[in-house]
């Protein structure tokens, strides 16, 4: 837009072409030329063998275990990230710096340290396991071990992503639907949730996307049974540690395409999402 | 009423999943003792580890130093057909599962990789060795710092930089004494979270690796392998000097973003959309 509206200024700082030089090379190595080699190792196995690498049941298994149990975590951080953002931007309560601090601890927190960790909470001896054991419920081992790792991880999106948008929210509107007499749940669904869907539908993809591919967290508490436990990343390990490098990155092709399928969606959402808030 | 419901709902759940992990790591490491815990984390494998972590960080860390700040200099300074594509592939590693990312190098400079023979005859080794590693952690923690750096710079314009070239100043005395300076804390900040995913990365090194005890184990590999040994204890004292490591990243961040509030905007769960209010 700019560059239509006022003719280009004229570069006057140097650095230009040595700066963006070195960008582009530096991409190339690290990240295209490695990327695109899984790509065309996965082409070598021709379309038929792909296929077959791709839809047998271990692989579906695993790929459906990871889709479902990255959307039902990132359903509960959707839920619970709008409630502590909600809360950190809204009231004062002692130690709230510490609590938005501890926020980014799964970003900042080793994913093989969350692993463990999680692992000997939800233990059928551990803390929490003792726990749920006596309710007959079974968390560390199973898929319900994988969706807690899964939510630990993707906490911080939707949080970071709410926090700024709740900031900016303008308390005049709202107090005005509750002076012209909305009841609170009528002032959140009609005024505050048209505002607060984009942002929260960003957090959500983004947390979804990065339990996708979690690793780390995730091995030690799943239990790792082909066909039940066996999230698709681990079955990545599993080819490779057989020397199947094309079936491992046929895995890695397939959950690529769909990870950046969901990278495209976000961003039009967000665009819609910006364009629909500015006409407002 | 209503107000203490929330707050009671979001502590609970925030008390549950990052306070209750968090105070694990440290009783189980201090389960047997201080004498259990010093010997575990000064133990020939545990020192070696350490080691090589801090070995990779301090490589991967200041090459992408090197190129978040031409990234950010390119993009924040300078109109250019292709920006936003270019920012969406510097992203690409954040949206790559780490898993992925350590299979590319196989497949680049494994036996059966497209490198592989030539290393071989070479005898150079990348795979299962410390440069696989260093690979890896550059991929894993590619986009940090460039991330944190394009929309300081941006914010900040080019007026001061213009001022001084116009004052006579040469490009590079230009970019040390006037950008440099106006963009440290953004710097830092990206250099904070660059280290702590440099040191604590798993799936990506974990895949290079090939868990040479002593020889390729960073802090989070020799984690894994002593609590698949049973030996407990023993990695939770190694975790809880990465979960240490992660403590002070937090008290870091925190302070930086006290420092200079705009950081927390631009931070890493998302840029926020420009042009918005404010």
């Amino acid at each position: 837009m700019d560059a239509f509206a006022a003719p280009r200024p004229r570069r006057v700082l140097p650095g230009f072409g040595l700066t963006l030089g070195y960008t582009m090379v530096y991409l190339s190595l690290i990240v295209l030329i490695p990327l695109s080699a899984v790509f065309i190792r996965s082409l070598g196995l021709g379309w038929l063998h792909f296929y077959e690498a791709v839809t047998a049941p271990r692989v579906l298994a695993s790929l459906r275990l990871s889709f479902s149990a990255s959307l039902v975590a990132a359903v509960i951080n959707a839920v619970f990230g709008l409630i502590i953002a909600w809360v950190l931007v809204r009231y004062t309560f002692p130690f709230k710096r510490v609590a938005d601090a501890m926020v980014d601890l799964p970003f900042a927190l080793p994913t093989a340290v969350a692993g463990i960790a999680l692992t000997a909470l939800y233990a059928p001896h551990g803390w929490l396991g003792r726990g749920f054991a006596l309710l007959g419920v079974k968390v560390a081992f199973t898929p319900l071990g994988i969706v807690v790792a899964l939510t630990f991880i993707g906490l911080p999106f939707v949080v970071r992503t709410l926090q700024p948008v709740i900031e900016d929210l303008d308390r005049e509107v709202e107090q005005a639907a509750w002076t012209l007499g909305a009841s609170p749940v009528q002032t959140f669904v009609s005024v505050m949730l048209p505002v607060l869907w984009p942002p929260m539908l960003t957090g959500f993809a983004l947390a979804f996307a990065r339990a996708l591919g979690e690793y780390g967290s995730v091995i030690f508490i799943a239990g790792n049974m082909p066909k039940s436990t066996e999230i698709a990343p681990l079955l990545i390990v599993t080819k490779l540690e057989q020397y199947d490098y094309a079936g491992a990155a046929a895995i890695a092709v397939v959950m690529m395409v769909l990870s950046f399928a969901i990278m495209l969606g976000i961003n039009a959402l967000q665009n819609w999402a910006i364009t629909r808030h500015g006409e407002r | 009423m209503r107000r203490r419901l929330l707050i009671g709902i979001a502590l609970m759940f925030m008390t549950l999943f990052l306070a209750i992990p968090l105070l694990t790591v440290f009783a189980q490491a201090l389960a047997r003792g201080a004498a259990a815990y010093l010997a575990a984390i000064t133990e020939p494998a545990a020192l070696s580890a350490i080691k090589l972590t801090l070995t990779v960080a301090a490589i991967s860390v200041p090459v992408n130093l090197v190129f978040g700040v031409a990234a950010a200099w390119a993009i924040a300074k300078f109109n250019f057909r292709g920006k936003s594509t270019l920012i969406t592939l510097i992203d690409l590693p954040f949206a790559i599962s780490p898993v992925i990312a350590g299979l590319m190098f196989i497949l680049l400079f494994g036996t059966n990789g497209w490198f592989g023979g030539f290393l071989r005859t070479h005898h150079i080794h990348v795979v299962f060795a410390v440069p696989g590693i260093v690979l890896a952690t550059i991929f894993v923690t590619f986009p940090f710092i460039a991330r944190e750096l394009i929309p300081v710079m941006q914010s900040q314009g080019n007026d001061d930089e213009e001022t001084a070239l116009s004052l006579g100043a040469t490009g590079w005395q230009t970019f040390w004494r006037v950008t440099l300076p106006n963009i440290r804390w953004g710097l830092l900040y990206g250099v904070l979270l660059c280290n702590a995913r440099a040191m604590g990365e798993f799936g990506a090194v974990s895949v290079v690796s090939g868990h040479v005890r002593g020889l390729t184990n960073t802090m989070p590999l020799h984690v894994e392998i002593l609590y698949n040994d049973y030996n407990y204890t023993a990695a939770f004292a190694v975790a809880s000097l990465l979960a240490l490591l992660a403590l002070l990243t937090l008290a870091g961040k925190s302070f930086l973003e006290w420092r200079q509030p705009e950081l927390r905007r631009t931070g890493h769960a998302r840029q926020r959309p420009k042009g918005g209010k404010r």
